[in-house]
């Protein structure tokens, strides 16, 4: 399996674990460690699909999905949540500002490896 | 002396200009700016109750009576001031009940009787003829002054048909139907008449009080010296006293004023201004003082005319009504004898046009056309408005024929005063049956024909008979002997009663008859129930919006015939923008037909009331529609299911304003509950999410180690390391979050203790030392010099939490190897502060507030993992728990200098100097 993946979250021991993990399967890593950086990642390198942390600084895992999709040129980058936050009503935001997968904290290595194997696989679907 | 024709030319340029500004009114009104909704109009044209008797009358009074022509305005005075309510119930109620005159009123309020609408109608026109003819007199009287030689003998005036009178008679006879019959419908407002006749009111006050000023300033030294010569004359001192020789003379003062008293609001013309014409009964409170203010200021200066008069032609034989025209002419002022003239010709105008347009009324819709509409072929015309227009046009001609014909026959006899008396003792028997009508349920229709009828006879026989038989013209001496020579039956003497004057014993004798007729009657026998609910209208008028009135009908009927009845009457055009008004005001949509119920007869007979008057618009109605008649308990029962619907709706509309009080309040409620909510959600999902993320850590490497058996030893001993911080990081953090919801909540145990706070200082800088020589940080305490030993109480295991806590804070951001930490304690009156200061970068001022709050870390990353975010939170809620505050002083230069207070046992802590950027103010 081949990629490139971008990794966003701001807490670095996730931050390593996460990037460890990508690389093991064998995907090529990006690192950004708040919502701007991950923008500027994703329009400099378009990776095919990022592992956005929502609470960050500078900008919200949402608010840079949201710009993601609004942006032409990186509009179909396959977009996983990670996050704490695990109610009801963050899973309907994430998917309302375009997520295509959403999943909460602490995660299953092996679920969150498969789940990216998935996403990649299918490609994006049709807006 | 004044040329006939320059006078004539007057006479008719005022009466056009009057005529324009009733034209401009009616076009004002027309375009829907209407110049009569003012309650100062409204006032003004009430103040027509002042006629020709004011401006000759009252002075011809005052010059042989005194100070009795004041009776006459007082009356209405006390009235308008104490009794306005009364008029404002009777406007109400004949708002409510499109009543057009008050014999119109007096019937509607007995059941709609024909009979006693007649009665009023026949009393009014009879009492009213002597009034006019006093209007006519005056105007002839006041030619004369003008244009004949002062104290030249008057001809006696001869055959009716050379006498100038008649024709002016007639000419205002045609001017009247002009103003007032140009169109038919009597609940329209008469604009124009109303505009004209307040324009009048305020010409004649101007030109009486422009004659009166003249007289008192001109010629006279003013007020003072015009009555000290007169006090000095002796024939004219015994005027200004109140006692003008009359026996029982407050019998005669209290007569007159309760007859003027009643006759502001019965005489034909008062009811029609005051009542019909109102437009809003917000008026009547004004007029209730403005008017009492005109008749004061037209009467100010009656005496001193009446006054000046007297001494001025001492001697020469002129008549004392005159004195207001003659006095200018004779003392050469020609310009102000006009004026005068003008007044006087505006107010005797102003009275015969209302009033003649009153009693018009009353006669075409209470007279004659129930009468017209028992003749069959009338009934059956297509189309009655042309009808009613000619009857009404002809009462004006015939009213004021009448009036020249008793101004003609008895006009000589009497000073106008006298004449003038005589009209308000008739509309003065009209005040039972109206007043106490009003407000009395239990008047029944047979006690008010008794009592009018009686009254009425008496007065005929006791004021009328004697002055057409005074006059001359009537060769008899039955005034003075009694019919037949029964000295008893005396008309001005009935009975014997021999002390009061013919006014005062007409007065006495016929409303003693009329109200002991009428109560006693009313008492004898229960009302029907045709009376019975127009009673609980008028009585209970003003209680309750019209929709919620009663409707007290039953029967069946068709729309068809209705719309027909009142196209007869009103024109086809209005009659069907009327249905659909009543249509709409009924909450019915456009094209569905109209309910043929009691309401819908109700409203048809009402808006012909507006045009025929109430007991005419009865008695067509009754012929078109198959009614049953109503019994005593259908009324009441209708009654009892009215207030019961009235009291519903009245609850509902409270129950409706409780349950929005109650919505609002739930909807405020909520919205805090909400509020809550997201904060205790902000909170938990907080602490959730700060718990989890160093547990996505543990997991997430622990379980790469496990997938991993290969790993390289270095890695795994990194991970390792990672997953054991990360562990500490989780403890630390799950106890601070314990920690807060303890002293949040209350549940946290303190310890109090009498402290020693500089040796607290001095242990726990002493212990954390060893900590910082690692890093190469310096640790500095300054202490106040020995002698103060401050006491605290507090719990010392918190203190030192709180002491560590900020001391990690400074060690964290201290510069690596040349980090310094100052620890200064300084004791003040009252409290003490505890400052600790590093050298680091410090925080900047977007974050000054943002660290105190919970699990907000300041500086970046690499603080991260250490740190919970909880630390200052919790020191601050410490310190403020020992009355104490925690803040971060102003920048002070480089670093970070957090500072903490603590109050001496008593004493409430100082407040801190700012907090926020500013000067650093010094710690008193």
């Amino acid at each position: 399996m081949s990629g490139r993946i971008l990794i966003a979250d701001d807490e670095p021991n996730i931050l390593i674990s996460l990037e460890y993990l990508m690389k093991r399967q064998g995907y090529e890593v990006l690192v950004a460690r708040d919502g701007q950086e991950a923008l500027d990642q994703l329009r400099a390198h378009r990776p095919q699909l990022v592992l956005l942390d929502v609470m960050m600084p500078r900008k919200s895992g949402f608010e840079v999905c949201s710009e993601l999709r609004a942006d032409e040129a990186i509009r179909d980058t396959l977009v996983l949540m990670l996050t704490a936050k695990g109610r009801d009503t963050d899973v309907a935001k994430g998917l309302g500002v375009g997520a295509d997968a959403y999943m909460t904290k602490p995660f299953s290595t092996k679920e969150l490896a498969q789940k990216v194997a998935e996403l990649l696989a299918a490609g994006r679907k049709a807006a | 002396m004044l040329s006939p024709t320059l006078v004539l030319v007057l006479s008719f340029g005022y009466l056009l200009l009057l005529f324009a500004v009733a034209g401009w009114a009616d076009r004002r009104a027309a375009a829907g700016r209407s110049v009569i909704g003012n309650a100062w109009v409204y006032a003004l044209s009430i103040a027509v109750y002042c006629t020709a008797w004011t401006y000759f009358g009252s002075v011809g009074r005052a010059a042989s009576g005194g100070v009795w022509f004041l009776p006459i305005y007082l009356g209405p005075t006390l009235a308008m001031l104490v009794a306005w309510v009364v008029l404002r119930k009777m406007v109400r109620t004949a708002r409510a009940q499109h009543v057009t005159s008050i014999a119109d009123f007096i019937a509607s309020r007995y059941g709609k009787s024909p009979a006693l609408a007649g009665l009023v109608s026949l009393i009014t026109v009879v009492g009213i003829v002597p009034y006019i003819a006093l209007q006519l007199k005056a105007v002839a009287s006041a030619y004369q002054v003008l244009t004949v030689p002062l104290a030249t003998a008057v001809p006696a005036p001869g055959p009716w048909w050379s006498d100038g009178t008649f024709y002016v008679a007639l000419a205002l006879a045609g001017f009247t139907m002009v103003f007032g019959t140009r169109h038919l419908d009597a609940t329209e407002r008469h604009e124009g008449m109303v505009a004209a006749i307040a324009f009048e009111s305020l010409v004649k006050l101007v030109a009486f009080l422009a004659v009166g000023a003249a007289v008192t300033w001109w010629l006279f030294d003013g007020p003072a010296d015009l009555f000290a010569r007169a006090l000095a004359d002796p024939a004219l001192a015994p005027l200004l006293r109140l006692e003008q020789g009359q026996r029982f003379p407050f019998a005669q003062w209290f007569a007159l004023t309760l007859l003027a008293m009643l006759s502001v609001l019965l005489l034909p013309r008062q009811f029609q201004v005051m009542v019909v014409e109102n437009v809003d009964e917000r008026h009547i409170r004004r007029a209730a003082w403005a008017f009492p203010a005109y008749l004061l200021l037209i009467n100010l200066f009656v005496l001193p005319i009446a006054l000046a008069g007297l001494m001025h032609f001492q001697g020469r034989p002129v008549q004392a009504d005159t004195f207001v025209l003659s006095l200018p002419l004779d003392l050469g002022w020609q310009g102000l004898a006009l004026l005068a003239f003008v007044g006087g010709l505006s107010a005797a105008t102003g009275m015969v046009i209302v009033e003649a347009i009153a009693v018009s009324t009353m006669v075409c819709n209470d007279l004659v056309m129930p009468l017209l509409l028992r003749w069959a072929r009338v009934a059956r015309r297509a189309e009655l408005t042309g009808l009613l227009l000619a009857v009404r046009r002809g009462a004006i001609l015939v009213v004021l024929l009448l009036g020249y014909a008793y101004y003609h026959l008895a006009g000589e006899a009497y000073a106008l005063v006298g004449i003038g008396l005589i009209s308000f003792a008739a509309v003065a028997q009209f005040a039972p049956a109206l007043l106490l009508g009003l407000y009395w349920k239990g008047a029944t229709r047979l006690g008010a024909m008794a009592g009018l009828s009686a009254g009425f006879a008496m007065w005929v026989y006791t004021l009328m008979l004697p002055s057409i038989g005074k006059s001359g013209w009537w060769e008899t001496d039955f005034v003075a002997e009694g019919p037949w020579g029964l000295a008893l039956l005396k008309p001005e003497q009935l009975l014997g009663l021999t002390l009061l004057d013919p006014l005062t014993h007409s007065l006495f004798w016929s409303l003693l008859l009329n109200v002991g007729l009428f109560v006693g009657l009313s008492l004898s026998r229960a009302p029907g129930a045709a009376e019975a609910s127009q009673a609980l209208l008028f009585v209970d008028a003003g209680r309750g919006a019209a929709q919620g009135q009663p409707v007290f009908w039953r029967g069946q009927a068709q729309v068809a015939d209705l719309q027909a009845l009142l196209a007869r009457f009103l024109g086809p055009a209005r009659a069907n923008r009327l249905l659909a008004e009543h249509a709409a005001s009924r909450g019915l949509a456009a094209d569905l037909p109209l309910p043929a119920d009691a309401q819908t007869v109700q409203f048809a007979e009402q808006q012909l009331a507006g045009a025929i008057g109430s007991a005419s618009a009865r008695v067509v109605v009754s012929k078109v529609v198959q009614e049953e008649s109503l019994g005593l308990d259908d009324v009441l029962r209708i009654l009892d299911e009215a207030s019961q619907l009235r009291r519903y709706s009245q609850e509902l509309e409270a129950q409706r304003q409780r349950l929005e009080q109650a919505t609002a309040q739930l909807r405020a409620a909520n919205e805090r509950l909400e509020s809550l909510d997201r904060l205790k959600d902000d909170f938990m999902s907080s602490v959730t999410h700060e718990l989890r993320t160093p547990l996505t850590s543990i997991r997430a490497l622990a379980e790469l180690m496990v997938d991993d058996a290969d790993m390289p030893a270095v890695q795994r001993q990194e991970f390792l390391r990672i997953v054991v911080a990360e562990t500490e990081r989780l403890s630390r953090l799950v106890n601070q979050v314990l920690d807060m919801a303890k002293i949040e909540s209350g549940h946290a145990e303190w310890h109090d203790s009498e402290l020693d706070v500089a040796a607290v200082l001095r242990q726990a800088v002493h212990s954390f030392q060893e900590t910082l020589r690692e890093r190469g940080t310096e640790l500095r305490l300054s202490l106040p010099v020995a002698g103060q030993r401050p006491l605290i109480r507090a719990d010392e295991d918190r203190l030192v939490q709180v002491l560590l806590n900020l001391l990690s804070n400074a060690a964290k951001f201290a510069p690596a190897g040349k980090g310094r930490i100052d620890v200064r304690l300084q004791v003040a009156p009252g409290a003490l502060t505890v400052e600790v200061q590093d050298n680091g970068p410090g925080v900047p001022a977007a974050q000054r507030e943002l660290i105190f709050e919970k699990f907000r870390q300041g500086g970046g990353d690499a603080h991260r993992p250490q740190g919970t975010g909880l630390g200052l939170p919790i020191s601050r809620r410490i310190v403020e728990h020992f009355g104490g505050q925690l803040f971060l002083r102003a920048d002070s230069g480089q670093g970070a200098c957090f500072a903490f207070t603590l109050p001496f046992s008593d004493n409430p802590t100082p407040a801190p100097p700012e907090a926020t950027a500013g000067a650093k103010g010094d710690f008193p």
